[in-house]
């Protein structure tokens, strides 16, 4: 196996049926390079990474290292050229130990026995020396997100990668993980890797990367070197105009609490106590940004509140209703709407088709359905009229949901549940891993329904946005409330401190 | 009653247990490889049949156990390779190609067996081994010692499985093929020959298990020898939660159901003998209603692999 000096990619083309997700691509790294790739949601950032990694056959182009092509057809012919790869969603296998998910790809000489103590041991070491410290025995289904991107890597490590693609990993860390991955990124550079780095915050592309590559409709539209542009400039780039993130206009005028949280208690999947007495109250037209470091609670906050995980001890009153242990069916009809944090299977049939994903919470309601029997014309309309409305690019809305891009399936959420006029919307993570135009939509959207005197909870760890969002501010950690502070009165160095535990005077 | 004679039919009774066992252990650790790769292979009914057939024809034609034995292997292979091409490369419906399998085999073993030998023959079958001193233990010795060579064959079975599965590499590799193939297949596993060999290997057990009935318990083949056992080899694979372990435990449970149930058939006492013949098939349900539990399932399980398919 050589080192890899330079990569190329020639003239790439790779279609989809009902789309082109790469036009003839050009992209070109060297050895202690990192090369930010960036695009809106569907752009074709994944569609290339696969391509170079084996697990997609272009229809057009060529790949070329050390200026000689090379014949990429399997994702063993990626990892022989020392290819590693993080993909956006993480290709760990959730039963298995981080030792066995590691021995998964050695070719042992031995075919009756594996000596996983060694591969362990040296897990650890590499794991001492990038400081990527994860537990060799732990199986991963019992690891956070972070850990498990630090598995991820190790993985390409082990296997000698000196090539690089990761994409979107920063996109569940938290704040200090993200610091923590481009100090490293910048470190073994150093050592001649090549890095190819995928990301939608724009800020932590100009501190990782040394030049960056923008793609637009699957097509190659700008490329620079990173201390010659902006934030801005990038944003305008990708999206093809101007983008300004919309802020809440203050209102002094408030309507009636709609969801009261009253000491409630709940386990998480591990069997700990995940939130231990939270208690707030959510007005009428009013966005309460809960802030805090993921892991603290949120995912079972949001849980307890839309039915989905059993409530120990306390109160939960929607519209002056309590709904503790209520059926999740129950609690949608009251008029909850829900964004939540995995888009993909909870928010939505991954396998079902765009329309059927689009009327799921009101199919058996009219209009959709009368007499039992579904209503296709009136459905087709109304999904069409959606689709457009909302922006939901898809070859048609008979595509299969999983084919669409991630911005995509979230604006696909996002319109379900807002145009069911719901009273209240839990917002988990609204904006992870979504480009930012989307951003911008999702964000006017939002406001507009807040506006129209919808309470929404939004639960995210980006600073950025809940102060762009909120009308107050509360932080959690460790499953209670620690704080609530009114939007004007934040900053982001105060909410940082209370994330971390930390409550002055 | 004395006591050495409630002692005798316990003893009896467990000896039959363990000897009916035999063919759901071959079919079940069988279709338990299939499964852990993510493919549900329905036609073990059909396979058994074909083996029992296939195994019964070549040692009543040509006198010779053993190569009935291989030569039902040999047919298993090739069911299992048809239900590979159909399922996994062809990436047809699992349910659908399964039950396709399954009357194949019928339809084949049921015509060929009317075509070649046409009416009841017997023959001598798998002679049960005495093996010295452990054969005489009293009440053990005859629980466990005084089976046939493939009784011993499907318990080795149980731990060989165990180990190529936990210890080996091409185990971690079977099961990461069958929970998450996309992962598979990113560190350098080709999850489409993982599959065919586990389907394979599946289905060459399924036959060995037909063989078993027809050579080394009926001595004898009709088209009603094999009598629901394939599906009730599938049955023990969820029992056992894709466990070798646990297809032991389901396949020994059941069979001591059934040597019960013969027991009280014959014992004399006055009872409907259409509910002592249901018993076994309710517990086996009942069980299973009760043990299911998720998380050990093989996650892919009947979701055909495309590589240029995410999902
Ligand atoms: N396996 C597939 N089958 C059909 N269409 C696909 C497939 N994979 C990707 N596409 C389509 O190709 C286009 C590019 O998708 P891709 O996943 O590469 O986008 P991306 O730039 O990575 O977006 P994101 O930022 O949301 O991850 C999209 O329109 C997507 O729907
Ligand atoms: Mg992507």
């Amino acid at each position: 196996m050589n080192k890899i000096l330079s990569l190329e990619m020639v003239n790439i083309t790779k279609r989809f049926p009902g789309v082109i997700a790469n036009q003839d691509v050009n992209i070109k790294v060297n050895a202690g390079e990192v090369m930010a790739l960036l695009g809106e949601n569907g752009a074709g950032k994944t569609t290339l990474m696969n391509i170079l990694y084996g697990l997609y056959n272009p229809n057009e182009g060529d790949i070329l290292i050390n200026g000689k092509k090379v014949k990429i057809r399997s994702p063993q012919n990626a990892l022989d050229l020392g290819i590693g790869m993080v993909h956006q969603h993480f290709m760990l296998v959730p039963s298995l130990t981080v030792t066995e998910n590691v021995a998964l790809g050695i070719n042992f000489k031995n075919k009756f026995k594996m000596d996983l103590k060694v591969v362990a041991d040296k897990i650890k070491k590499l794991g001492e020396k990038n400081n990527l410290n994860v537990d060799p025995n732990a199986y991963i289904s019992q690891l956070s997100v972070g850990e498990q991107q630090r598995v991820e890597i190790i993985k390409a490590l082990y296997h000698g990668a000196n090539f690089l693609v990761l994409d979107e990993p920063t996109a569940a860390l938290t704040p200090q993980e993200t610091d923590q991955l481009i100090k490293w990124i910048r470190e073994i550079i150093k050592d001649d890797m090549g890095v190819i780095f995928i990301s939608h915050k724009l800020k932590e592309v100009t501190e990782v990367s040394d030049k960056v590559e923008v793609l637009r409709d699957g097509k190659n539209v700008f490329s620079v070197q990173t201390n010659k542009t902006n934030v801005d400039e990038l944003a305008r780039e990708m999206a093809g105009r101007d983008i300004e993130l919309p802020t809440v206009d203050k209102k002094n005028e408030f309507g009636d609490v709609v969801l009261k949280v009253e000491d409630v208690w709940a386990k998480s999947d591990k069997g700990t106590d995940a939130l231990k007495g939270i208690s707030l109250a959510l007005k009428k037209g009013e966005i309460l940004g809960i802030a805090g470091v993921s892991g603290n609670g949120q995912k079972e906050l949001a849980e307890v509140i839309t039915g989905f995980r059993k409530v120990n001890k306390g109160k939960i009153n929607f519209k002056d209703e309590n709904i503790v242990n209520k059926s999740i069916q129950y609690i949608i009809d009251q008029g909850l709407g829900f964004i939540p944090e995995d888009r993909l299977h909870m928010g939505t049939v991954p396998g079902f088709k765009v329309k059927e994903n689009l009327i799921l919470k009101d199919y058996l309601k009219y209009p959709f359905c009368k007499n039992f029997i579904l209503k296709p014309k009136y459905i087709e309309s109304y999904c069409k009229t959606t689709v457009d409305e909302y922006d939901i690019k898809c070859p048609n809305i008979n595509t299969p949901t999983h084919a669409l891009s991630g911005g995509n399936i979230q604006k696909l959420i996002l319109s379900r549940e807002l145009k069911r006029n719901p009273v209240a919307l839990v917002a988990s993570y609204p904006i992870r891993g979504v480009d930012i135009g989307a951003i911008e939509y999702i964000h006017e959207k939002l406001l507009e329904a807040r506006n129209n005197d919808v309470g929404i909870l939004l639960i995210t760890e980006e600073l950025e946005e809940l102060l762009n969002l909120s009308d107050r501010i509360a932080v959690i950690y460790e499953g209670k409330i620690l704080d609530i502070l009114e939007a004007d009165k934040a900053t982001k160095s105060k909410l940082g401190l209370l994330m971390a535990g930390v409550k002055e005077g | 009653m004395t006591m050495a004679s409630y002692f005798q039919i316990i003893t009896n009774m467990l000896a039959v247990a363990v000897a009916l066992s035999a063919p759901y252990i071959f079919a079940a650790i069988g279709e338990m490889f299939s499964q852990k790769s993510g493919v549900l292979n329905l036609g073990v009914e059909g396979i058994m049949m074909l083996g029992a057939f296939t195994a019964f024809y070549f040692s009543w034609a040509y006198d010779n156990i053993l190569l009935g034995i291989v030569m039902a292997m040999v047919v298993g292979i090739l069911m299992g390779l048809l239900m590979a091409i159909v399922s996994i490369t062809l990436k047809a419906d699992q349910g659908i190609s399964g039950i396709g399998v399954y009357m194949l085999g019928w339809g084949i073993a049921s015509t060929l067996f009317r075509l070649f030998i046409g009416g009841v023959q017997s023959i001598s079958g798998l002679q049960d081994l005495q093996i010295p001193i452990l054969g005489q233990i009293p009440y053990l010795g005859k629980i466990l010692f005084q089976h046939n060579i493939m009784v011993y064959l499907a318990l080795l079975l149980v731990p060989a499985s165990w180990y190529i599965l936990y210890k080996t590499p091409w185990g971690l590799k079977v099961r990461a093929v069958g929970t998450t193939p996309r992962a598979a297949d990113t560190m350098g596993i080709n999850v489409i020959k993982t599959r065919y060999q586990c389907v394979i290997i599946g289905s060459m057990l399924a036959g060995l298990g037909g063989a078993f009935l027809s050579v080394a318990q009926a001595n004898m083949f009709a088209n009603d020898l094999i009598a629901g056992r394939g599906f009730i080899a599938i049955a023990l694979v969820y029992f056992g939660r894709w466990e070798p372990l646990g297809v032991l435990k389901g396949a020994l449970l059941f069979s001591l159901a059934n040597a019960f149930q013969r027991w009280f058939q014959i014992s004399g006492i006055s009872f409907p003998y259409e509910i002592t013949v249901v018993f076994p098939y309710v517990l086996i349900i009942v069980v299973l209603a009760f043990s299911y539990k998720k998380f050990s399932e093989p996650t892919a399980l009947t979701v055909p692999y495309d590589r240029e398919f995410k999902g």
